[in-house]
């Protein structure tokens, strides 16, 4: 029988690394600079890449046909588990910027927790992912840094992001029933996650909010109004034209 | 050794007809030279292939898969099964020495251990220099950073250590 802790994490997981990545990828030819545009776009393609290692481990365990392809493209909003952090728009370049940083932050945490899950494939995609997302928070610290240590105009789109995205990060921390379920212990990273986010943010003169609302609900299919739009130009052809290949 | 539709196939003539398989995105190398190809398993009238992806989001895999498919069936197998595997993780450690040796004449700077994450001193593949400077550490494709040489100026490639 399938365990549906296990399921609904792999879902969790494909999902949050799909959003981000269709997120990123709406940067190709437009990122700033030649090269930013290069890493932005190549970031999306690695988290593009978890995305469907989960998912394909996802179809294993439902075992019905489900493929990665009919979970990333029919599935409704309510069904997505991402968190809500990944699927805030874009903005502009600080507020893409610090939306990978506060993301990779928190996945370098998670996914060194994760490869030693009891569950061998969860551990070895982690594993595998964490290269990646190595280079993935390197960059986007520098970024970081530089833009709140920079121009008056760069610093304040540092702080209109922060303003805008903080409230997305308290969600990372409460862990829904199937995190629990998993062994996954989250509050352990917390600490370590705002140490190191608060280094970056101080050493880009910036400063981290305190006593900030923080919405919830991603993770178990309540979001805000953006998934909506993401899974519409997501999910348009495959609903136009069902079971469409090239 | 397997007989097949008059074809005699044995582990060392697939190995021998993968290793003309090239990466799609650095066509120097072949997949036998990135080390991706694990083992290869021949049973009756099956022959399976293990391999494992270089990064999770390559989007070459896809098309190796198939170039491997296609490339066996000329040896007369008819029933190829392709198995990706997850674990192990692939590590640049398993690309060949002979992979490393034509990616520098390709212009390509190999892993380097002493460079684990991109930094500036890669040697320079055209003119050997350590003189060099980090441009990006995402170049032309997710596995490769963005360098230029100081001495000769030229711009290059290094493959990241993964
Ligand atoms: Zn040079």
């Amino acid at each position: 029988m399938m365990n549906n802790n296990l399921f609904n994490y792999t879902l969790h997981l494909a999902d949050t690394t799909l959003i981000l990545g269709q997120r990123n990828a709406a940067w190709c030819g437009h990122g700033p600079v030649l090269e930013q545009d290069i890493a932005i776009t190549n970031i999306s393609l690695d988290l593009i890449g978890q995305s469907r290692s989960f998912y394909q481990y996802a179809a294993t365990q439902k075992a019905d046909g489900s493929t990665e392809d009919s979970f990333a493209y029919l599935r409704s909003e309510r069904e997505f588990k991402n968190c809500l952090l990944v699927e805030q728009p874009n903005g502009d370049w600080a507020q893409t910027i610090l939306r990978q940083f506060l993301f990779s932050s928190f996945q370098h945490l998670l996914f060194q927790q994760l490869q030693n899950n009891k569950d061998a494939t969860l551990a070895a995609i982690a594993e595998k992912s964490l290269k990646e997302v190595t280079y993935h928070l390197r960059w986007s610290s520098e970024w970081v840094i530089r833009l709140g240590d920079g121009t008056e105009e760069s610093r304040n789109k540092m702080l209109k992001a922060i303003t805008e995205l903080w409230p997305f990060t308290g969600e990372q921390f409460i862990p829904a029933t199937y995190e629990e379920n998993m062994g996954i212990n989250l509050l352990s990273i917390k600490e370590v996650w705002l140490k190191k986010v608060t280094d970056i943010l101080t050493e880009a003169t910036l400063q981290v909010p305190e006593n900030i609302f923080m919405h919830t609900g991603g993770k178990n299919g309540i979001h805000t109004e953006q998934l909506g739009f993401i899974l519409t130009e997501l999910q348009y052809i495959q609903k136009t034209y069902p079971g469409c290949e090239w | 050794m397997v007989t097949m539709n008059n074809i005699i196939a044995d582990k060392e003539s697939v190995y021998a007809c993968l290793q003309e398989i090239a990466d799609p995105e650095i066509p120097v190398l072949s997949i036998i030279d990135l080390g991706i190809v694990r083992n290869i398993q021949i049973t009756d009238d099956e022959l399976e292939v293990f391999i494992t992806s270089t990064y999770t989001g390559c989007p070459a895999m896809d098309m190796i898969a198939a170039d491997i498919r296609m490339k066996l069936s000329s040896l007369g197998f008819t029933k190829i099964k392709i198995t990706s595997l997850i674990s192990p993780i692939w590590t640049t450690d398993w690309m060949s020495e002979e992979g490393k040796r034509k990616l520098i004449e390709y212009g390509i700077a190999p892993p380097d251990k002493r460079f684990l994450i991109a930094k500036d001193g890669v040697d320079c593949p055209h003119c050997q220099s350590s003189n060099t400077r980090l441009i990006s550490e995402f170049g032309s494709t997710a596995c490769k950073a963005l360098f230029q040489c100081n001495d000769c100026q030229e711009p290059f490639d290094y493959f990241k250590c993964h």
